[in-house]
């Protein structure tokens, strides 16, 4: 077993709502050289323009690291035939035109009016977890009672995972997004997550399987292989419960700690939409979008990057630009949906629309359900993830 | 590719480059939605312009949202 490098700064989270990258705008006109856990270097774009920059060119900014790049950065040489095996299905690790294929076969699952016809499933199961919350009783930890399970069962019935196996699949994709552990153990978490996607895939190529994954076999069985089929299973589990969870968790406490926001959420059903915005945008949970590579010599903002470069956007930075008015202030009655919560360019998170429906709904439930909500005065009611890919909370005691 | 004349400018569409991320449908619901497969459609509202009145600025808002450049905005 590899020892887990040491987290480099642009990567620690220790604040609640804050960290060293969201500072980072001004070192060298917002572009700060920086190195990953496993000793590359790196160049971490900070400004709201330049990520956007970043984010929309995926023609000089690739999602297609190559193989000796992709090697040092997770600190083992990997053949071709596991990068191979490691970006099958992959969204984030492709280009045009292999993502505009397997693109094109999800965005009509993720469409609004889906997400839509959707909202009565979803709220009938934000209550069913508030119900229980209420009949065991105050304390509570947050995440483990409300914040991570709405999200893993709406997304495992959108998908066609079965609930019981959340066990497994939760402490896999926490563990592939845990930065204090070694590069190699987060692959190896990556690869059984897939594994077990794979063995999904298998059983409903012989039996009637429900979701989009059955959706995905019946539909396109032929045209997919299997690993490319698990590959985007295990994308869209992990993307799917590990987000929302966070945003959820560490977004109660936000408000718990701005009460007069709370107030505006709970009381003002309409200013919810905006408050999720705004809420996206202030927690910024994705420390960096998926790395991306320079295809050619580029110029960004005043620096000069030459081609085969790691390039890193980082996306709560650019959420609180100082250009903004008033970056650090949360504000929920800002409305603005213009943040970078969800990338940008191609690779725009696919479930956005989920994951918005699933907060206009939680949120004002639980702040309804229990209008007196607050921490529990408990030693420690909250413990952060300080190093994880998706910054939030590992729990959060809360009473009422 | 299609473009739409405007007062202020020209709303121009490229389902080609479209990803589906609906922001669009977000913020200028009167003006664009979804086709069943995800990509963008604009809504024909009695040979309007889609790029002009009231919807002007929530057009241009999208244009400026869009993530995949499938919706720009020309002067």
């Amino acid at each position: 077993m590899t020892e887990a490098p040491a987290l480099p700064w642009y990567l620690r989270r220790e604040g609640e709502f804050d960290s060293a990258a969201l500072r980072a705008h001004d070192q060298d006109g917002g572009i700060a050289r920086v190195t990953t856990p496993n000793g590359v270097e790196a160049w971490l774009v900070t400004r709201l323009a330049d990520v956007r920059e970043v984010l929309a060119d995926a023609h000089r900014f690739s999602n297609v690291i190559p193989l000796p790049l992709a090697s040092r950065i997770q600190g083992q040489e990997l053949t071709p035939a596991q990068l191979r095996l490691n970006r099958a299905g992959n969204l984030l690790s492709a280009d045009p035109p292999d993502h505009t294929r397997l693109r094109r076969l999800l965005t009509p699952f993720f469409t609004v009016r889906r997400m839509r016809r959707l909202e009565p499933r979803i709220a009938e199961i934000v209550t069913a977890h508030l119900d229980a919350m209420e009949r065991s009783g105050p304390p509570v930890d947050l995440v483990e009672a409300f914040a991570l399970p709405v999200p893993s069962l709406v997304i495992c019935e959108l998908l066609g995972v079965p609930y019981d196996d959340r066990g497994d699949f939760q402490r896999l994709a926490n563990r592939l997004l845990d930065l204090s552990l070694a590069p190699r153990e987060r692959s190896q978490a990556f690869l059984d997550s897939r594994a077990y996607l794979g063995t999904l895939v298998d059983r409903a190529r012989v039996e009637p399987w429900p979701g989009i994954l059955g959706d995905l076999v019946r539909e396109h069985g032929d045209d997919l292989s299997r690993e490319e089929l698990a590959g985007i299973g295990n994308l869209l589990l992990i993307a799917g419960h590990e987000t929302t969870a966070n945003m959820l968790g560490l977004g109660t406490l936000a408000l718990l700690r701005h009460p007069e926001q709370l107030r505006l959420v709970r009381d003002h059903p309409e200013r919810v939409e905006a408050a999720v915005e705004e809420l996206l945008r202030w927690l910024g949970i994705v420390t960096t979008a998926f790395s991306r590579v320079t295809t050619e010599p580029v110029v960004l903002g005043e620096q000069s990057i030459p081609a085969g470069e790691l390039v890193l956007a980082c996306l709560p930075a650019a959420n609180r630009d100082p250009d903004l008015p008033h970056p650090d202030v949360l504000d929920v009655t800002r409305g603005a949906i213009g943040h970078l919560a969800f990338g940008h360019g191609l690779h725009h998170c696919l479930g956005a629309p989920l994951a918005r429906m699933e907060m206009r709904l939680a949120f004002p439930a639980l702040l309804r359900r229990f209008p007196d909500l607050h921490l529990a005065e408990t030693e420690a009611p909250v413990v952060l993830r300080t190093a994880s890919v998706v910054h939030g909370v590992t729990s959060l005691l809360v009473a009422w | 590719m299609r473009g739409v004349s405007g007062h202020v400018g020209q709303l121009v569409v490229d389902r080609d480059l479209c990803i589906g991320a609906g922001l669009c449908v977000l913020t200028a619901p009167d003006v664009f939605d979804q086709d069943d497969d995800g990509l963008v459609v604009v809504l024909a509202r009695d040979g309007a312009d889609p790029g002009a009145g009231p919807h002007t600025d929530a057009v241009r808002e999208a244009t400026r949202r869009c993530p995949s450049g499938a919706l720009t905005w020309q002067e």
